[in-house]
């Protein structure tokens, strides 16, 4: 019972980084129909501009902020900065190639991809990196008999708030009805005065922003990070996109957290090694049995 | 009277097919003017073109003596043009009042206009208020057409623009549909309507053009298009009646 509950919070961690990578893949392709293939990468950039501002200027971020005060401040920096790359990779693998229609948009966005993964390693090396203990704030909580960590339940705490207000401002303000309005009709949209640059601009910031907070949080909850994890939270991430219904911004976010659990649970009574394929079965049976996702409404269109 | 939208030899291409061979046109405020034509006769490319959905190879389109030539689609109905397309185009996975609230997306700051501009809609059709939260997609045909029109008054246009408006409803809705159209101009807006039904139009049009094949061939008052020999055969089913 206390190994099930863990591993469900942990499920629940590993899944919320899936959910907030997700939604990006999501909410690009629910208004584009286009696989931002580089958002993996935008996330690993996060997650490095995050290990930068901790590990390089440590001394002076922890010593005036504090452990968890840096904290804070390397997720807004990644976050900033991941959002404005995914505003540069718009501009110069998308925007001029849209007209061209969608298979050439996906080459580019495996182009941007590859260039972002290979510039990282450029400016931080082949090697792995490591978020130092120093900088990573670390009380273990005692609830009921269980040891968690706070640092766990913050990190959940922050992502299902961060998840909540995207929930809010997508689903109940008009500003998010603008977005799925986009997203479903977008000629209709302009003719009721949607600037679809604004809505462009929105998802290409926040998506990668997001993106880029999940990638401080891996660094913070995990230590280790390389220049190639994107590829790996990626294609979790974009199986969780399909697993809650492409384009459906709760869907993004249920399917992550369910992914998470899976693979936790997989790993812990079925077997590590094949964790993933644990994972990639359940995507097939449920794209056999609800081929538009868990909460996809609309048949997927052909790419 | 100084013309609300002027249409100036205006040509228009899809890739090399020409859908509008320099035509002009006029509507003045406070009017209603129709456009007739068979289908395919370019009327659904004549509003596109003037909401800014087509770019204009030739000619110019002014509207309060302004080119829109340059104008983005979502820049002219901040100007005053609503343009409630063909095929309704409802958001069919929004509920009817974000329909609502998006045809007035650019007032999004000023939630008190949005909800007195809604309640001016829901006057003019009870029916929506009582569907307010549901799905636009599971309205009935005449309800989503209802719709449609009342996301297009959403940004208090000075001009209207109706992309066929009947069609597909049943008679007895289409009766409503056109005297809330006349309700509507008589409250101040101008409206270009394109209809298959011809008859139906002339009744509550002041003016009229026909467009055949990218050029318009007869304009005039309506009572002079409701006399005119050639509209009568081919619009309004004169000729076909007297040969059975
Ligand atoms: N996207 C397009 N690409 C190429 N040709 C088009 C396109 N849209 C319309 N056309 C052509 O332009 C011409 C005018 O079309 P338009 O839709 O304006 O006609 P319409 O008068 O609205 O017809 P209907 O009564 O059937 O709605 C037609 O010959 C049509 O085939
Ligand atoms: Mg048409």
């Amino acid at each position: 019972m206390k190994l099930i509950i863990e591993q469900i919070l942990n499920g629940l961690t590993i899944g919320s980084f899936y959910s907030l990578i997700a939604l990006g893949y999501s909410m690009v392709y629910g208004v584009m129909k286009l696989i931002n293939f580089a958002h993996g990468d935008l996330f690993t950039f996060g997650s490095y501009l995050g290990y930068t501002f901790l590990v390089m200027g440590t001394a002076y971020v922890t010593s005036t902020l504090g452990v968890w005060g840096g904290m804070a401040a390397a997720m807004l920096i990644a976050a900033a900065g991941t959002g404005i790359l995914g505003l540069i990779v718009e501009r110069i693998a998308y925007r001029p190639i849209y007209p061209a229609g969608r298979l050439p948009a996906v080459v580019s966005a495996l182009g941007a991809s590859i260039f972002i993964q290979n510039a990282i390693m450029v400016i931080w090396g082949a090697r792995p990196q490591a978020y130092t203990s120093d900088v990573i704030p670390n009380y273990m909580l005692n609830i009921a008999g269980l040891r968690i960590n706070l640092l766990q339940i913050i990190i959940l705490l922050l992502s299902f708030l961060l998840m909540g207000i995207l929930y809010y401002v997508v689903q109940k303000t008009t500003f998010g009805a603008a977005i799925r309005a986009s997203a479903l009709d977008r000629e209709t949209a302009a003719l009721m005065g949607i600037n679809i640059n604004l809505i462009i601009f929105f998802i290409f910031a926040l998506g990668p922003a997001l993106g880029g907070v999940a990638g401080v949080m891996v660094g913070i909850y995990y230590r280790k990070i390389s220049f190639v994890m994107g590829w790996n939270y990626g294609l979790k991430a974009f199986t969780a996109t399909i697993l809650g219904g492409i384009g459906n911004i709760p869907g993004a976010m249920i399917g992550g957290l369910i992914l998470g659990v899976l693979e936790m649970l997989g790993s812990t009574y079925i077997s590590t090694a094949y964790k993933d394929v644990f994972v990639f079965l359940v995507l097939i049976l449920v794209l056999i049995f609800r081929p538009t996702g868990l909460l996809g409404e609309k048949v997927a269109e052909k790419v | 009277m100084e013309a609300l939208l002027k249409i100036d030899h205006l040509h228009i291409y899809y890739g090399s097919i020409q859908a509008l061979k320099g035509i002009s046109l006029e509507v003045t405020p406070g009017e209603i003017v129709c456009v007739l034509g068979a289908n395919g006769a370019g009327k659904s490319t004549l509003l596109r073109a003037i909401s800014g959905l087509l770019p204009i190879s030739k000619g110019d389109i002014l509207f309060c003596a302004k080119s829109l030539k340059k104008t983005e689609a979502y820049r002219i109905v901040i100007d005053g043009i609503s343009h409630v397309p063909e095929g309704r185009r409802v958001f069919s996975t929004l509920s009817v009042e974000e329909n609502l609230n998006l045809g007035a997306f650019n007032r999004r700051g000023n939630p008190q206009l949005v909800s007195e501009r809604k309640d001016r809609v829901y006057n003019l059709f009870p029916i929506l208020k009582q569907r307010e939260k549901q799905l636009a997609g599971t309205l009935s045909g005449g309800e989503q057409q209802m719709l449609a029109i009342g996301r297009g008054l959403m940004s208090d246009p000075r001009l209207l623009l109706l992309d066929e408006p009947s069609l597909g409803l049943a008679p007895i809705l289409v009766k409503q549909i056109f005297r809330i159209i006349k309700e509507i101009n008589e409250q101040g807006v101008a409206i270009l309507l394109v209809e298959q039904n011809a008859r139906k139009a002339l009744a509550i049009a002041h003016r009229g053009y026909v467009l055949e094949t990218g050029n318009i061939t007869i304009s005039g008052l309506s009572k002079e298009l409701q006399n005119n020999k050639k509209v009568q055969e081919a619009y309004l089913g004169g000729a076909a009646l007297r040969r059975k």
